[in-house]
């Protein structure tokens, strides 16, 4: 079953078309890669999903306990709360905030007392900000930041900034996680500690995974389909082995074959 | 844990108590003149005003220069409401009502201007508080330039205490809820808080229309402790005043509000007897302080019990060494 369905999506600026045309669909609990050559569009189609950019044109449909509902136009937040969660390329944490407040933060959307109560901090804000703190280290825990809780995020080394990253957008309780290169910047023991990590988190949280990344172990490894983005355009879809053997990815990673050059 | 709380509650309001307590033997006893009893009534005035705007600029990271109008509609209610009527209810009632009005203008105003960022939200703002300023030059009702006079005074070191500690609690309860949180966040990265679900433009809205409102009860103070008003009491210097003292308090820390609200007001008592250079010496004062700390008094730390109890444990062990 479909979980997102996207259709002739397109977003030129101005006389640039970043992404035309993709068309693509995820079912449920699958782990999608999303690759190709830098400049392909890769993130301006996270972009474009997440609502940060308005399509130009086309639809991005997301199908939650078989109704659909358009995605395309509406407020990040609103999609947030809709159940599409992301991570940044270039790490956007709360730097000057504590591990435990970035987490805190994005489960912002699920508090239930009001204006009145934060004011006067009545028996419901207690409550709630106690299960928010359980919530929060119990999240902590499962990405090994639970130590670091009162730490300034922006003192945390960088492999740590990503998980942390990661532990925020889980906190806004998604069914689709959107990861954009998680892994830029990691050494292959960490990268291949962050493969187990998306492993587990998506068996653990029931997720759907859409992951960008340049790092092919990582992609290669963990993903069951993969889409590549050229020029804006969709030039492949298929699984790991597939996708190796596919010449038009080839050229698009390599440059064409020019005969006996 | 659950002791801890109620421990630390429990040492606020006593040292709050006695604070209260000791002023006011020290007025009745007569130790504190008129002239000093208007200083502390105007540093309470501003601290509402700091506190109030640091929400806004220091935890929010919205610029506002609009303190002042928001402060004048306060303060023109209350006068007119307590002018007509004159009791001590029609001062209670002057306050919120003239606070409400406030909150009311700059919910209306907030939701157009806020979509627009940093400098230019700073330039509306200010647009806005001159706006204000004008209208009330030119209306009947508050008497045009001259302003009014012979406002009833009410508000005495009760109220003034009552209030001040009222909003900055108020205040303080907000920051450290989930919804005070969001506002950091869209200060932190606005692109972020969204795509975490935060709604900006409503957080955005709320702040400033919480400060407007503490601004208005800081402007009805102002009318029924001053006797009188006039617009021009509530210019373009007032906001930037207000600016001055959350900038050298630190944005982001409400004790740096309260210092600084505190400190300059002692700074510009203490060169009442240099009258001729007066603004120049306080000037030189800020520029000094701000190059040796550009991030304010208190950074966006807060003064603590365990800010001292840190600091205590860095000399002991500094100390042993």
């Amino acid at each position: 079953m479909a979980i997102l369905s996207v259709k002739k999506l397109t977003k030129s600026f101005g006389g640039l078309t970043a992404v035309s045309n993709v068309s693509f669909e995820i079912e449920k609990g699958e782990l999608i890669g999303l690759i190709g050559p830098n400049g392909g569009g890769k993130t301006t189609v996270f972009n474009l999903l997440t609502g940060i950019y308005v399509p130009t044109s086309g639809t991005v449909e997301l199908i939650k306990e078989g109704k659909a509902k358009q995605l395309q136009g509406l407020k990040p937040y609103t999609i947030c709360r809709h159940g599409l969660a992301r991570t940044f390329q270039n790490i956007r944490l709360f730097k000057d905030l504590t591990v435990l407040d970035n987490v805190r933060i994005a489960m912002h959307k699920n508090v239930k007392y009001g204006l009145i109560s934060s004011f006067l901090h009545l028996p419901s804000y207690v409550k709630e900000e106690k299960k928010l703190v359980q919530k929060s280290m119990e999240l902590l825990t499962i990405l090994k930041l639970n130590e670091k809780k009162d730490e300034f995020a922006k003192n945390l080394p960088y492999g740590e900034q990503r998980r942390l990253e990661i532990a925020r957008a889980l906190a806004a309780e998604p069914t689709l996680l959107l990861l954009d290169e998680p892994a830029a910047g990691m050494n292959p023991a960490e990268t291949s500690d962050l493969k187990e990590l998306i492993a587990l988190i998506r068996d653990k949280f029931n997720l759907t995974v859409l992951l960008i990344d340049h790092d092919m172990s990582l992609i290669m490894n963990i993903c069951e389909r993969i889409y590549v983005l050229d020029h804006g355009m969709l030039i492949a879809n298929g699984t790991p082995e597939e996708i190796k053997r596919n010449k038009l990815v080839i050229e698009a990673y390599l440059g064409e074959d020019v005969g006996d050059a | 844990m659950a002791g801890f709380f109620k421990k630390s509650w429990a040492v606020k309001l006593v040292s709050l108590a006695s604070v209260f307590i000791l002023v006011q033997l020290l007025i009745s006893a007569g130790f504190i003149d008129s002239y000093i009893q208007a200083t502390i009534a105007t540093i309470c005035i501003n601290i509402i005003l700091a506190v109030s705007l640091n929400l806004i600029t220091g935890f929010t990271g919205q610029f506002s220069l609009g303190h002042a109008g928001f402060m004048s509609i306060g303060a023109y209610v209350c006068a007119i409401i307590t002018l007509r009527i004159g009791t001590t209810g029609s001062f209670i009632l002057g306050v919120f009502a003239g606070a409400i009005a406030a909150a009311l203008v700059g919910f209306l105003v907030g939701l157009p201007t806020l979509r627009l960022k940093g400098d230019y939200l700073a330039i509306a703002t200010l647009g806005l508080s001159e706006i204000i300023r004008i209208i009330f030059t030119n209306l009947k009702i508050t008497n045009g330039a001259a302003g009014l006079s012979y406002i009833p005074r009410f508000v005495n070191w009760f109220w003034i205490f009552i209030f001040t500690v009222g909003t900055v609690l108020l205040i303080v309860n907000y920051i450290k809820s989930s919804h005070g949180r969001a506002c950091i966040a869209i200060r932190e990265d606005e692109i972020a808080s969204e795509a975490m679900g935060i709604n900006s433009t409503r957080y955005k809205v709320t702040v400033f229309t919480i400060g407007a409102f503490c601004a208005g009860i800081a402007g009805a103070l102002y009318a029924s402790y001053f006797y009188d008003i006039a617009p021009k009491t509530f210019g373009f210097l007032k906001s930037i005043d207000v600016l001055v003292i959350v900038v050298f308090g630190g944005l982001g820390s409400i004790s740096g509000s309260i210092l600084a609200a505190i400190v300059l007001a002692l700074i510009s008592t203490f060169l009442q007897s240099f009258s001729e250079i007066r603004m120049i010496l306080y000037a030189l004062m800020l520029i000094i302080i701000m190059i040796f700390r550009p991030q304010g008094l208190m950074g966006s730390k807060e003064l603590s019990l365990s800010l001292f109890k840190k600091a205590g444990k860095l000399f002991s062990k500094k100390e042993r060494v």
